[in-house]
């Protein structure tokens, strides 16, 4: 380890800080450039996706648990279930199926 | 004048600790499996609770973990956080724009610390101005179980059996979907981009030379190019946008 874990959380909390106050702050405008406006509504939605996949299926003990978790899931909010229902339905498929397969 | 004053105050407070307190279970849950994440970086309980305390994110953290991992440069983990939580930046704008004018600087400072998809989101429904009272309430809940989840997690990440922690490290992913899923149902492009985002990301895993990359520096091409085609190729409408802050 050639670097500080507390220097890492230092930027990581820094970084973040900033990010929510800063137009909090300094911005009292709404954005008008409708290229940055597209680009800040799309990030969100590719960065997550870009984290989940193939991630998830790397993340269990079982890739085949991983897959299974990320159908349920996708099937589970597509339905509209909540935040947290979707979470724990991901989990419940991966322990069932871990246990029998 | 003075009494009526704090009545009204305490009531919000009371109303942001009634509606943190379902956030706060929620958080627990979801920062027990992050916990998970940050011992398998090399965080001890104390670290994991200081990194969610001060960080609030669980995309943001997680990719931020997965640097620490890897033992990356410290720009890398200033670049990946500014672009994993680049959707708090969209809805502290937002969020401005509730804010009576005249508001303290304080109430800006300390309100801004705790912008998460939830909290963002439950201050935005309240009708009128944002009452200072009612987002500490919400954040005196919310905050704590967050950072207590991480701290457990590290710790028990050890104690649990290995089919509890495998079933346990999807509950992030599980989030992520949550919060992606519904808007692509809404917006067939949002979904296309998601779709899209899936692929490359699975290729860029494999492919030669690419996937020797870190998986930092992949997140953060991959999120800067899909979405700058995306922006290019279909710019957002104003309904979009509407629908998006609702």
């Amino acid at each position: 380890m050639k670097h500080n874990i507390y220097v890492y959380i230092l930027i990581m909390a820094g970084v973040s800080y900033l990010l929510r106050v800063l137009p909090l702050t300094l911005i009292r405008k709404p954005i008008e450039n409708n290229f940055i406006k597209s680009f800040l509504f799309y990030v969100p939605y590719v960065t997550l996706a870009v984290m989940t996949f193939p991630a998830i299926i790397q993340a269990t003990r079982l890739p085949l648990a991983g897959a299974a978790a990320l159908i349920i899931g996708i099937t589970a909010a597509w339905k509209g279930v909540s935040l947290l229902g979707v979470s724990v339905s991901c989990c419940v498929v991966v322990f069932i199926l871990e246990a029998f397969l | 004048m003075k009494a009526g004053h704090n009545d009204r105050k305490n009531t919000a407070l009371k109303e942001g600790i009634r509606d943190g307190i379902p956030i706060g279970l929620g958080y627990f849950a979801v920062s027990f499996s992050l916990g998970i994440a940050a011992r398998n970086a090399g965080l001890n309980a104390f670290q994991g609770f200081i990194a969610s305390l001060l960080t609030n994110a669980s995309a943001g953290e997680y990719a931020g973990f997965s640097v620490i991992a890897q033992d990356a440069p410290y720009w890398e983990m200033a670049l990946i956080i500014l672009v994993a939580n680049a959707r708090y930046l969209l809805m502290s704008c937002a969020l401005s724009q509730k804010f009576r004018p005249g508001t303290k600087l304080i109430h800006r400072l300390v309100i801004g610390y705790d912008i998460t998809d939830e909290l963002f989101g439950i201050n935005i429904a309240r009708p009128g101005y944002i009452e200072p009272a009612y987002s500490y309430g919400a954040i005196l809940v919310a905050a704590p179980a967050w950072a207590t989840g991480t701290a457990l997690g590290v710790i028990a990440g050890n104690m649990l059996p290995a089919n509890v922690v495998s079933a346990l490290s999807v509950a992030l992913f599980g989030m992520f979907i949550a919060i992606i899923i519904p808007p692509s149902k809404q917006n067939k492009i949002v979904g296309m981009f998601v779709l899209i985002s899936f692929a490359a990301s699975y290729l860029c895993g494999v492919l030669p030379y690419i996937k020797n990359m870190s998986e930092g520096t992949r997140t953060i091409i991959l999120t800067v190019v899909i979405s700058a085609v995306a922006a290019w190729k279909f710019p957002i409408k104003e309904e979009t946008e509407k629908t998006d802050e609702a």
